[in-house]
């Protein structure tokens, strides 16, 4: 699978830009060109010099070195909150299909309505009560898509234990727990990736647009969201300061949320067994934009993903309807 | 029709129910005593006494929350805790620049999007194609105050030509100034949420293209574009329509910052303060709006899908 992910450009690109924000991170712990805390207030704005990297802001912060601290926010808000997606979508998957058929059916109800909360507006209801921190950043987004991931999780798992394989297995005497990890799982777990690696893009995002409101990273961390907001006030004055944090942060987003088409591409095999040339011209389902678009839609994931349908989704007419119009993501 | 018209309404209904339970608990159940949390650690006990009378946290929950959401259904949302306004009418005002504002974002969206969505999908072998699909890529994955901050630097502050934050005073007295004002937001929200409307597009556009019916279409004697316009397009339509469900919950959540960034007095901003401020009673009611406006959007387009939708019109009846 690592092979066939990385025999795509967007494959290698994701690979290549996580890859070296991991090592950056790991880079931050033990050295930064200069102090990244450190203000100067006779350093105002110097240029890129050999000491300053990419020069300083307007507390003569070098500015190379905030941003190589902030790496580690980024990396532990996206690990973090993919982390929590990951417990509550795998936990409200198992109330959502092992239980008394009431439970079931009251748990995807609830999923129905609860897919439909933007995360941002989670982020800001707990923020009122615990006041903000990149813990509560955290918590919204892995709940948000917590609830995401269980919700597209429930479809694609009543496809695959509808499908052939899965009824011939039964036949042939296979238990439940075996159709549970030798097809369920394996099955699922592309999409589940693919939704992973958008929870992460969100948290990223979300960080940002959280930290840029005040109510993210305090001001004894370094992040790249806290940074757009020190040099907006600064825009008259230097209007191009603020590129920097904003190129890291969209270089990451775009590398997760590629990650997640990568490896959705990489392991469907509908499209590695030949039957690629069904989709239009090898055009059709490879683009498209998995499970809703880069973090920030994230329509009820892959199955609602205009190209993501299957070949069963496609006589259902797209499956939009409830389906396709909830999950607003974080635009953060 | 009626049976799904019903359905959908009664899951409306619940949504709007479970939303207002679970911002009424988180803010009141959660933090322990609300009146201390609001007080702040520096107020005396006689002042948390005095706050929890006109809060009214003396009385069972379920009576607070019967009250809050009786106050809902005859326009009265309570008052502040910090100044002692009426919630509802500045509500109203916030709105008056939040949903215009979210109007020019979707058209702005929906203009960028869809054309270069559709062409980015036709010139799919040219390089043409290929550099749109690559920018929208990249426009998507922004985070909107970046974008915002650059649309600021490139218009107001180099060009010169828009206003770069704020709004009139008078608001809509001036409808040219008010305007204007909304015009480099609407373009910052927009951008964005309209690279992920041209991402769908393409991806839809590039399924029509060879789709059976389309090639027929060209078959028996249409041009490739008619064919495409006549023929592809419609099904790509809906869609976009799907999307926009979505998106226009992200357009509504994205004006929470980007009227931050442009010192725009609306719901959003609101929001932020009060949420800073922790003034219980105004978050409560601004995040069960924004929420409810979010639900009746998706409510609204999943209607619209299931009456446009001639596949689903006939699966179900």
């Amino acid at each position: 699978m690592i092979r066939r992910l990385l025999a795509r450009p967007t494959g290698v690109f994701a690979v290549v830009v996580l890859g070296l924000l991991v090592v950056l991170a790991l880079v931050s712990l033990v050295w930064t060109p200069q102090d990244p805390f450190r203000t100067d207030p006779f350093r105002q704005w110097s240029g890129p010099s050999a000491a300053h990297w990419f020069g300083t802001d307007a507390s003569g912060r070098d500015i190379a070195s905030y941003l190589l601290a902030g790496t580690r926010t980024t990396v532990l808000v996206a690990v973090g909150s993919g982390f929590i997606a990951s417990v509550v979508g795998i936990v409200l998957t198992a109330v959502g299909s092992l239980t008394a058929r009431w439970v079931r059916e009251g748990t995807a109800v609830l999923l129905d309505i609860l897919v439909a909360f933007p995360t941002l507006l989670t982020a800001m209801l707990l923020t009122a009560v615990f006041g903000g921190s990149l813990g509560v950043v955290v918590v919204s987004v892995g709940l948000s898509f917590g609830v995401t991931i269980a919700r597209v999780a429930r479809g694609e798992i009543r496809r695959i234990a509808r499908s052939d394989f899965v009824v011939a297995a039964r036949a042939s005497g296979v238990g439940p727990l075996g159709v549970l990890t030798r097809h369920l799982v394996p099955n699922a777990a592309p999409l589940f990736t693919v939704q992973l690696s958008l929870a992460m893009a969100t948290a990223v995002l979300a960080e940002a647009g959280l930290s840029y409101l005040g109510y993210g990273a305090g001001s004894d961390t370094a992040s790249w969201g806290s940074m757009l907001a020190d040099l907006q006030t600064y825009v008259g004055v230097h209007p191009w300061s603020a590129a920097w944090p904003g190129a890291a942060i969209a270089l990451v987003v775009a590398a997760l949320s590629l990650l997640g088409d990568a490896v959705r591409d990489a392991t469907d095999p509908r499209l590695t067994t030949g039957d690629r040339a069904a989709g239009s011209g090898g055009g059709g389902r490879p683009d498209g934009p998995a499970g809703g678009g880069p973090a920030r839609g994230s329509a009820g994931g892959a199955t609602d993903a205009p190209t993501g349908g299957s070949a069963v989704r496609g006589t259902a007419g797209g499956a939009p309807g409830s389906d396709a119009t909830t999950t607003p993501g974080v635009t953060a | 029709m009626t049976r799904f018209l019903l359905g959908r309404l009664l899951l409306l209904v619940v949504g709007l129910f479970v939303a207002s339970v679970i911002v009424f608990a988180t803010l009141r159940v959660l933090p322990g005593d609300v009146a201390q949390v609001v007080a702040g650690t520096q107020s005396s006990p006689a002042q948390v006494e005095a706050l929890r009378q006109q809060l009214g946290l003396g009385r069972p929950v379920v009576v607070q929350y019967a009250d809050w959401i009786g106050g809902l259904f005859r326009g009265d949302l309570g008052r502040s805790l910090v100044t002692g306004g009426a919630v509802a009418p500045e509500l109203a005002e916030k709105l008056s620049v939040t949903l215009p504002l979210a109007g020019m974002s979707l058209a702005a969206a929906l203009v960028l999007g869809v054309p270069l969505g559709v062409l980015a999908a036709v010139l799919r072998r040219r390089a043409g194609g290929a550099v749109i699909a690559f920018v929208a890529q990249a426009v998507a994955a922004v985070p909107i105050v970046w974008a915002g901050l650059l649309l600021i630097a490139l218009f107001a502050v180099t060009l010169h030509w828009l206003p770069p934050q704020g709004f009139p005073l008078d608001g809509w007295g001036e409808p040219g100034r008010a305007f204007a004002a909304l015009v480099l937001p609407a373009l910052t929200i927009g951008a964005v949420e309209g690279a992920v409307i041209l991402r769908f597009t393409r991806s839809a556009t590039l399924g029509v293209l060879d789709a059976d019916h389309v090639r027929t279409a060209a078959a028996i004697g249409l041009s490739r574009t008619q064919a495409l316009v006549r023929h592809g397009l419609p099904s790509v339509a809906l869609t976009v329509l799907s999307v926009l469900g979505v998106q226009i919950a992200g357009l509504l959540v994205g004006a929470v910052v980007v009227e931050q960034l442009f010192s725009l007095p609306g719901v959003g901003r609101m929001l932020v303060t009060d949420v800073g401020r922790r003034d219980v009673t105004k978050v409560q009611s601004e995040l069960l709006v924004l929420t409810g406006l979010v639900l009746l959007v998706g409510f609204a387009v999943d209607v619209l899908h299931r009456v446009l939708d001639p596949r689903q019109r006939e699966a179900h009846e």
